[in-house]
């Protein structure tokens, strides 16, 4: 399904390189779950980024189903079948979650009338009460928490072929982060061909991965079957 | 609805909503002449003697009225003043509905000038929403509305006034006066694209103890247009006074937001916010990333912001 090769990612900072991503390379297939965990600022979301088309490769391919899609812009990439769920959501004056979660199930074709059943489930799967939550504005009247559901609702809506949550337990009370694997299980179940990434650093979220990467330094420290990991990371610790 | 062709029809439906003959008070004016008009038991719409415009008087204690004023313009060239005065009474609660649209295929400039001065009494609300929008391959589509607002005391009024597209050029001057416990709230917003050109300013006048006023304008300027915002809020009692200027830029575009407080009194509170940028990158990638072009992208963040 998803096969990186040999991406990099640099930024001039001055006269100075920095390496945010260094010659990582590994593959999904369709079905797996793979949580990516690793250290802050070793480089998760940058990966994830380069993968949705939000940040362009310094060198290396990004490969869907055979095909290199290393050059296309994140339109191109949503559209055949990327999610990415961003770790800090954005905010927006005016858009409501409806709006949001509108465009979202409708992926980009023109509205045809509301789909209100489906958009008010989506946020039910979230855990949070359409009636309240539609007509808000995505802004900081919303907490984090709610943000960030809201953010995985409007993922979840894409019914995307490699969908990818960065950090989706960040800023998430117990009850919703319950509410949260429940999600994780019902795509899986519903949609067995899908690929799931999730950046984590939850052991309930990798016990439940196929693999586990651990990113250190840009550089892919780990790659392995999910207690492999969870045994090796005791150990160092 | 009367003789209308299809063209006036759907201005008429944009710019007020207006479909049929509405319930309540009307007047329509297409053209420079006045094509419908009604009174209702409550509300009294006069035609001025001398100059163009009415009168439009509202009893005390009416509540829940809606009175529609919609003009259009469809005669390429026509040129007009009109002076709109309503006498709101006392304890009453109404909503009006104006609202100007001009279509013009023809070689000369369309003017409106549309004065509204507001007299509301005491411990009375008054909505007030306004639509303008030009269409049409022809020559100018201008529009220059005044609204003037007295407040007495405990009064409210609540404008909506919005420039939605086709505009060339518009000079907008907006007033408030407002005596004791008297509260305006001013929502703005303005689009403009091409070359047009729009002008906003907006006087309050903090008369009376707790008197308030808030003004938000959002405004989206792209291509070549030029946008010229200014807010002046006084104060000159104990008051409270916000003003709060949200602009988008885009391709070539100019804006220009100049917000001034003058307090004049120790207990005046007063607060301005101006920010002007272009859409952020942010909002554009999180709905690329859902499947929008970039183009779907922005236009999608656009009538957010003006919604
Ligand atoms: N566009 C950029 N310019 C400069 N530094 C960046 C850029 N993107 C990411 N970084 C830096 O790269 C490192 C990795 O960031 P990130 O991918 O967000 O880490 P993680 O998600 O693992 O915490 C951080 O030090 C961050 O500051
Ligand atoms: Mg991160």
């Amino acid at each position: 399904m998803l096969r990186v090769e040999g991406a990099s990612f640099e930024v001039k900072k001055g006269r100075k390189k920095l390496v945010i991503l260094d010659d990582v390379s590994f593959s999904v297939k369709p079905g797996e779950l793979v949580v990516i965990t690793g250290p802050n600022g070793s480089g998760k979301s940058t990966l994830a980024k380069i993968i949705a088309g939000i940040e362009t490769l310094s060198n290396g391919k990004i490969i869907l189903n055979g095909q290199d899609i290393s050059t296309k812009d994140c339109t191109e990439r949503a559209r055949m079948g990327i999610a990415y769920s961003l770790q800090a959501p954005v905010h927006f004056k005016g858009l409501t979650v409806r709006d949001l979660l509108q465009i979202a199930s409708t992926s980009g074709e023109t509205f045809c009338g509301e789909n209100l059943a489906e958009v008010s489930g989506l946020l039910e799967k979230v855990g949070l009460d359409s009636g309240q939550y539609l007509d808000r504005e995505i802004n900081n009247s919303l907490s984090g928490g709610e943000l960030k559901r809201i953010e995985i609702a409007s993922v979840i809506a894409r019914n995307a072929k490699l969908v990818i949550f960065d950090e989706p337990e960040a800023g998430i009370d117990i009850w919703s982060f319950n509410n949260l694997i429940k999600v994780f299980n019902e795509m899986r179940k519903n949609s067995p061909e899908c690929a799931i990434v999730i950046i984590s650093h939850q052991e309930r979220i990798m016990k439940m991965a196929n693999r586990i990467l651990l990113l250190k330094d840009g550089k892919i420290a780990f790659d392995g079957p999910s207690g492999d990991a969870m045994k090796m990371m005791r150990d160092t610790q | 609805m009367m003789d209308l062709d299809k063209i006036e029809r759907d201005l008429m439906r944009e710019v007020s909503g207006v479909t049929g003959i509405p319930e309540g008070a009307y007047n329509f004016r297409v053209n420079g002449k006045s094509i419908g008009r009604h009174s209702s038991d409550k509300i009294d719409i006069i035609p001025k003697r001398g100059k163009s415009g009415i009168d439009i008087r509202i009893a005390n204690n009416t509540r829940g009225e809606i009175a529609h004023i919609p003009v259009i313009i469809s005669a390429s060239g026509l040129k007009e003043a009109v002076y709109n005065d309503f006498y709101i009474g006392d304890n009453c609660e109404v909503t009006i509905i104006a609202g100007c649209g001009i279509y013009n295929c023809g070689a000369d400039d369309s003017i409106h000038d549309g004065i509204h001065t507001f007299y509301v009494g005491k411990n009375s609300t008054v909505y007030y929403i306004e639509k303008h929008c030009g269409i049409g391959p022809g020559a100018g589509k201008i529009l220059n509305p005044t609204t003037k607002l007295f407040l007495s005391e405990g009064s409210r009024a609540e404008l909506l006034m919005e420039q939605i597209k086709g505009v060339d050029s518009a000079k907008r001057l907006t007033e408030a006066e407002l005596k004791k416990d008297a509260q305006v709230v001013i929502k703005e917003r303005l689009f403009t694209h091409g070359k047009q050109l729009a002008e906003s300013k907006i006087v309050a006048n903090l008369l009376g103890d707790n008197s308030s006023v808030d003004i938000v304008s959002r405004a989206v300027a792209r291509d070549y247009s030029v946008q010229d915002f200014s807010s002046h809020i006084i104060g000159k009692a104990k008051c409270w006074g916000h003003s709060e200027c949200d602009a988008i830029i885009m391709d070539n575009a100019r804006v220009n937001a100049e917000p001034a407080l003058d307090a004049q009194n120790i207990d005046a509170e007063l607060i301005h916010e101006a920010a002007i940028g272009k859409i952020a990158n942010d909002q554009l990638m999180k709905l690329m990333t859902l499947g929008l072009s970039r183009r779907q992208a922005e236009a999608q963040i656009i009538n957010g912001f003006l919604k």
